[in-house]
């Protein structure tokens, strides 16, 4: 019973990860409609930000997060601008997609050459102690409580940025039709900077908690979360915020449990198997918007 | 001067000239309708006016300035309102959001919440359905909160691409009362119509678009009892 709890517990952690990438792909998708497959090696980029700054400039840890944010954040903003924008209005879909593949590769190339092939032991940034529970039975590590903490006010934050501010409704806005958001104003190169800015900074902050739990890195190590990620994100119903929330939380546990009670081995292939579960019993996914609407 | 004056224009999507030199004027306090058939380019000139698509040639000038570079989301600021075709409201959004989202571009609090008033008034429906999600509404009361939607950017001047499409003849009749009062209140109003007859039946001037030009133009009333426009566009 108390390695279920535990299992269920670390599920979570890495649920909560997944969700927080997720919720780039799912806002990027919404509103860009692209996939962008260069958003798991962001991850990759702060990860590697955070561990420079800390080992080679000396820098705090805080400052060194702060910058992983800034300049992921930044560097989403220019990704946008320079190699999807151009693409928008393109004939044909597929141009934008396989453009987001190969900023993928740039980035891991870049990064393979910047600091080499082999593992880096990521630092340790968050202290926080390991909780006892039970009289010893199950212990719970202080980066799980710190992990799962960040994720529900992430989510919190977003939602009600969403819902609540005037970027946010100008975000609905530009989701569901861009040509009568303008009408009322927004500008939508704009919207879509802010979104791809949020997704970016996430990513940072993501590659912080993935980092600190499994602390190796690689230039390869964004790749897998990502797609997890996309996986999480089409699970909960792609565009749909609760939906990319709920998803990486339940396919974090999916693939603990797979672990532990299945195969180390298959654990990946029974995270995309319940995908074509899902896909096949439910095709817009969780949460996704297949609402009646009358004409 | 006219408040808006659209000259020579000439837009393509692609290869396919879809404009050829359109060129038509709004002054102020009118209302224009744009009539003609399918395809004659009736959406495509709304849509160059308010900066959806761009002229190759040719210029739009609104209250004195040229308008035909500027983007889209900028127009709206300068006081022209398009309400679209097929009405386009955020159907995920609430009725309320909706009409929030019609005065993005405005800052006071207090000056909105006076336009959402006027339109509550004007359309008592939309008040009643305030936190509905606006995909539920009926397409007559989509159609409203279009008009609503656009009547909260305070526009000096309101677009309208067929405002009457897919509606009963009733609320047909309700939605050219709403125009007629909007018009009365000092917006004016440039109104594109496959509804000819009444189009011409409230508006006070009137251009017939054919295959991207104008070939006809006059009062109303008198395009009213041509006997081309009753042959080709009137069903008489």
């Amino acid at each position: 019973m108390m390695s279920f709890i535990s299992y269920l517990i670390s599920g979570i952690n890495l649920g909560s990860v997944y969700a927080i990438i997720a919720l780039g792909y799912t806002m990027v998708y919404g509103i860009a409609k692209m996939l962008n497959f260069a958003h798991g090696d962001v991850i990759m980029v702060g990860a590697f930000v955070i561990l420079t700054a800390i080992t080679k400039a000396g820098l705090a840890p805080w400052m060194s997060v702060l910058l992983a944010i800034v300049i992921c954040t930044l560097m989403g903003i220019t990704i946008e601008a320079i190699a999807y924008r151009p693409l928008r209005k393109a004939a044909s879909p597929l141009a934008v997609l396989i453009t987001a593949i190969g900023v993928s590769y740039l980035l891991q190339n870049l990064a393979l050459l910047l600091f080499g092939a082999d593992a880096k032991s990521f630092v340790t940034i968050i202290n926080v102690p390991n909780v006892s529970l039970f009289g010893g039975q199950l212990t719970i590590k202080g980066i799980t409580i710190v992990t799962i903490i960040v994720s529900a006010i992430i989510m919190t934050v977003l939602t009600l940025f969403v819902k609540r501010t005037k970027p946010g409704r100008a975000m609905q806005a530009v989701s569901e039709d861009k040509d009568a958001a303008q009408l009322m104003g927004v500008n939508v190169n704009t919207t879509i900077s802010l979104t791809f800015a949020i997704g970016s900074g996430l990513a940072a902050i993501a590659g912080l908690l993935l980092c600190s739990a499994y602390p190796t890195l690689t230039p390869y190590t964004g790749s897998m979360p990502g797609i997890k990620a996309f996986v999480a994100a089409v699970f909960g119903g792609i565009g749909s915020i609760p939906g990319a929330m709920v998803g990486g939380i339940l396919l974090g546990i999916i693939e603990i449990f797979g672990r532990a009670y299945i195969s180390t081995q298959i654990a990946d292939a029974i995270c995309f198997a319940v995908l074509i579960i899902v896909l096949l019993v439910k095709p817009t996914g969780l949460f996704g918007k297949n609402v009646q609407e009358k004409v | 001067m006219a408040m808006l004056e659209v000259k020579d224009i000439h837009v393509y999507y692609g290869m396919i000239h879809a404009l050829k030199g359109v060129s038509f004027e709004v002054n102020q306090g009118e209302v224009i309708a744009l009539i003609g058939a399918n395809g004659a380019g009736k959406t495509t000139t709304l849509h160059t006016v308010t900066g959806l698509l761009r002229a190759k040639r040719g210029s739009i000038t609104f209250e004195g300035q040229d308008i035909s570079r500027i983007p889209a989301h900028k127009i709206v600021q300068m006081g022209i309102a398009h309400v679209p075709e097929g009405r386009r409201v955020f159907s995920q959004l609430s009725v309320f959001d909706n009409l929030k989202m019609g005065a993005f571009t405005r800052k006071d609090k207090q000056e909105i919440a006076e336009s959402l008033e006027i339109v509550y008034r004007r359309f008592p429906r939309l008040e009643e359905r305030k936190n509905q999600r606006a995909g539920t509404l009926s397409g007559g009361e989509q159609q409203m909160l279009a008009m609503g939607r656009a009547l909260m950017s305070r526009p000096r001047l309101i677009v309208m691409d067929e405002p009457s499409m897919g509606l009963s003849p009733i609320l047909v009749n309700e939605i050219f009362d709403i125009i007629k009062v909007v018009s009365e209140s000092g917006t004016t109003v440039l109104l594109v119509e496959q509804n000819a007859k009444k189009a011409l039946s409230i508006a006070d001037r009137a251009y017939v678009l054919e295959t991207g030009s104008v070939t006809m133009e006059g009062r109303a009333s008198d395009l009213l009892n041509d006997e081309k426009v009753q042959k080709a566009y009137l069903g008489e």
